[in-house]
């Protein structure tokens, strides 16, 4: 007897059932993780104790994986270091020579703007503390952009905490173990930040779709962005500090507005966090939940009976009116390396 | 009297267990920060080839639940919606499943236009789902970079089906 006119043979049809029925199942299964996927995300802020665990596991797991990549990145480093060494050297000198003469501006700039400070009594914006970190993995596609970074809450690492490298803004964390974080990009898709154009001061979103360079949208003001013009992040909303550089505008093949991310001018192996919130940190809380300038007057009608003088209440506001106290001059925010 | 034919019984660990595990560690590799030569490794789905080449194999119990769970891995890895990679990639399975008696013996050019549709179909769930989710549409030009190089991994999938396809005798 040939074995297919066996017993065996009839175990296609049921097993083509029990597959389909095993598909079934699982795609609703699916179906339901997508939908409670997006209800957690409207209703709460949490990151989900299943990717916290998947993250701290996937670090070191993706550390060994990677370390004969890393290998080999290392390798094709030194063949194109080797390779491009003059020209790169050539760009670095014209580069030192056009970067002296913006730092003798720069120390002019500087030092009067530390004489208006002093002048004015300008409250400034304090240094930012940062940590170093390492990038683990990351994912580059049309519909994730993000990345794995060996710092986390035990570092000070909270959620919204802006992430930068040495050229620029990279992302923001969105997640948080005790030793791992996940660094959303600006090219995600879900990237929304608030940015302006430094020679216009006009504000804008920038808005990532997976491509390497994300759109500008909702640009204030007619013919507020030229080709060129350097992009910075602008601080509204107080999710990032102001004056994080991001790129430069260009426009796309589609015609629209689009950045050139400086911190694609190098790999982000190594990225610092800024252990920045918002701005309630940078304000005396108490003054911003008084009321708006509390304890000032209408002024009088003219025909009124004078009225006695009261003596102001004092609020956390009022030290805002009162004379300008020099403040220590400082400069704008910069990272500094915190103590983890 | 010929003595039978031995019987090459070729388990689930040999063509669902093994290949799932080998395709989630190349996408861990993959997924390194680095650049070589200054270009950034390609990023395909590599679970889409199981998704295609298991049900030309054979139907099968487990190999749903694998594409799941490799779905699952995909999503936690990469950091996007829990759901959406497992949805796409069971969905090729069910289209190959449901017109697998059109594709099986047919040659490689057809078997390679299936494929090609199963990667648009899978690719075409999530676009769809993300610019939904996110309520901005992701960059076709990003698009087309993901799934060209998912395309070009047609000949492991081929490979798999030459391999794996009526290797048990039982289902000959």
């Amino acid at each position: 007897m040939a074995f297919r006119d066996g017993p065996f043979e009839k175990l296609r049809v049921p097993l083509t059932w029990a597959a389909a029925l095993a598909l079934i199942v699982a795609i609703v299964g699916a179906i339901v993780l997508l939908i409670a996927d997006r209800r957690a995300g409207e209703d709460g802020d949490g990151y989900g104790a299943v990717r916290e665990s998947f993250d701290r596991v996937a670090a070191p797991v993706g550390g060994v994986f990677a370390a004969p990549v890393r290998w080999i990145g290392q390798g094709a480093d030194f063949v194109d270091d080797y390779f491009f060494a003059v020209s790169e050297n050539r760009r670095l000198k014209a580069r030192l020579a056009e970067l002296e003469a913006t730092r003798d501006a720069n120390i002019a700039l500087l030092n009067v703007n530390r004489r208006y400070q002093a002048m004015l009594g300008i409250r400034v914006e304090p240094p930012v503390p940062a940590v170093h970190a390492r990038s683990v993995s990351e994912s580059r596609g049309a519909f994730v952009n993000a990345r794995l970074i060996d710092v986390g809450s035990r570092r000070g690492v909270k959620i919204g905490n802006p992430v930068i490298n040495e050229h620029g803004l990279v992302g923001r964390v969105v997640g948080t173990t005790p030793s791992v974080s996940r660094v959303l990009l600006l090219t995600d898709v879900a990237s929304r930040t608030p940015v302006l154009v430094d020679r216009t001061d006009a504000r804008a979103i920038l808005t990532g779709d997976g491509s390497g360079n994300p759109r500008l949208e909702f640009i204030r003001g007619q013919d507020a962005v030229r080709v060129g013009d350097r992009i910075l992040s602008s601080g509204d909303g107080g999710s990032f500090p102001r004056g994080l550089p991001i790129g430069v505008a260009a426009r796309g093949i589609d015609g629209t507005w689009r950045v050139k991310l400086f911190s694609d001018r190098g790999a982000m192996d190594f990225v610092r966090v800024l252990l920045f919130e918002d701005f309630s940190q940078l304000v005396d809380r108490r003054a911003l939940d008084a009321a708006p300038l509390a304890g000032a007057d209408t002024a009088p009608p003219p025909n009124a009976p004078a009225a006695p003088t009261q003596p102001a209440p004092q609020t956390a506001a009022r030290p805002e009116a009162s004379p300008a106290q020099p403040a220590s001059p400082q400069p704008p925010p910069q990272p500094q390396e915190g103590a983890g | 009297m010929p003595r039978p034919a031995p019987v090459r019984v070729v388990g689930p660990l040999s063509w669902i267990v093994w290949p799932t595990l080998i395709a989630l560690a190349v996408t861990i590799v993959l997924g390194t920060p680095i650049k070589l030569f200054r270009l950034s490794p390609p990023e395909p789905v590599i679970p889409l080839v199981l998704a295609f080449a298991w049900p030309l194999i054979r139907p099968s119990v487990l190999a749903p639940l694998a594409l799941f769970a490799a779905g699952l891995f995909l999503d936690l890895f990469w950091g996007g919606p829990t759901g959406l990679w497992p949805l796409a990639l069971l969905a090729v399975y069910g289209l190959t499943l449901f017109a697998r008696n059109f594709i099986v013996g047919q040659e490689r050019r057809v078997l390679f236009a299936w494929y090609v549709g199963g990667v648009l179909l899978a690719y075409l769930i999530v676009y769809v789902a993300v610019a939904v989710q996110a309520q901005n549409a992701p960059s076709v030009i990003a698009l087309v970079f993901g799934i060209l190089p998912t395309i070009l991994l047609f000949p492991a999938a081929n490979w798999m089906i030459e391999t794996f396809d009526d290797g048990d005798m039982r289902f000959r």
